[in-house]
């Protein structure tokens, strides 16, 4: 396996879901390329941050109106 | 209310005519729906339209939940298809059409090359902590095209399969892990840039 071809199986590598016999390969490659396992790193570190950047705060005094749009429709359903 | 109530008994009670149920339900879910808005769209307003949409079309269906997909999963596809029709209506499309979310990728693209390698100079949880960071990592989503974004949006923070994204997005499985990848890689380049250590920066290595 080469850099190209490893790129190409990335998404598999992280999420877990590559062959094993493919990922033996993949990792064969890892360890001897660095350039690839910080690549790797850093994608799974890219993934990590943004579902840790989770959740925003609710513009001012919009969880109210939306409460309150709800509470009506609410009365309204048949 | 009792706040520690399972959410299923919480859909039950809610699809029972209880509304302080689903107010609390709406409670457990509008910062993560606003949040998936706010990336989608860029814009406040649009993201505030798109939140109350949902739970308004979520009130309006709560019978039909029949808990097949987890209730943050389903409300998930709602937000994306109020979104999707709110891109459809910048582009001036007819929201009846699904090209926009389903735009073909051009089959010649390859996949871009990393170029800038380094190891980042802090770990995730200590650069989540600091507000910079969110406003770098927001710039970074909003430089991806719409049909990147959402696919990532939904696969890697929202946590839904291949299967479930594609289903939301109307494309097919194979079309949603090429823009997953093209948008990992287009992240990876952009936040390496940002918090890479440049001392510590290697070269690709050139395979022919």
């Amino acid at each position: 396996m080469n850099c190209n071809e490893l790129l190409a199986l990335l998404n598999e590598y992280v999420d877990g879901t590559v062959p094993p016999s493919v990922c033996k390969e993949f990792e064969k490659h890892l360890a001897g390329c660095n350039p690839c396992q910080i690549v790797v790193d850093n994608i799974r570190k890219t993934i990590t941050l943004y579902k840790a950047g989770q959740p925003y705060e609710l513009p001012a005094g919009f969880h109210d109106r939306l409460h309150q749009v709800l509470r009506q429709h609410w009365k309204q359903q048949p | 209310m009792n706040e520690a109530l399972p959410e299923a008994v919480l859909i039950r009670r809610a699809q029972t005519g209880d509304l302080a149920a689903f107010e609390e339900l709406v409670n457990q879910h509008e910062r993560r729906v606003y949040a998936l808005a706010y990336r989608i769209l860029a814009n406040q307003h649009d993201a505030e339209d798109v939140t109350q949409q949902t739970f308004l079309s979520a009130l309006e269906h709560l019978s039909t939940f029949r808990g097949d997909a987890s209730f943050a999963t389903w409300l998930t596809r709602i937000a994306t298809h109020a979104a999707l029709k709110v891109i459809r209506k910048r582009r001036g499309l007819p929201t009846v059409s699904l090209d926009a979310a389903t735009e073909p990728d051009d089959p010649d693209q390859t996949i871009p090359h990393p170029e800038f390698i380094a190891d980042w100079r802090e770990s995730p949880a200590q650069l989540v902590a600091r507000r910079e960071t969110h406003r770098l990592i927001d710039a970074a989503l909003a430089q991806l095209d719409d049909k990147h974004r959402l696919v990532f949006l939904l696969r890697d923070v929202e946590g839904l399969s291949v299967k479930e994204t594609a289903a939301a997005l109307g494309l097919s499985e194979a079309n949603v892990k090429v823009r997953l990848l093209r948008a990992r890689l287009q992240l990876r380049e952009t936040l390496t840039r940002a918090f890479g250590d440049p001392a510590r920066r290697v070269a690709p290595h050139e395979h022919v």
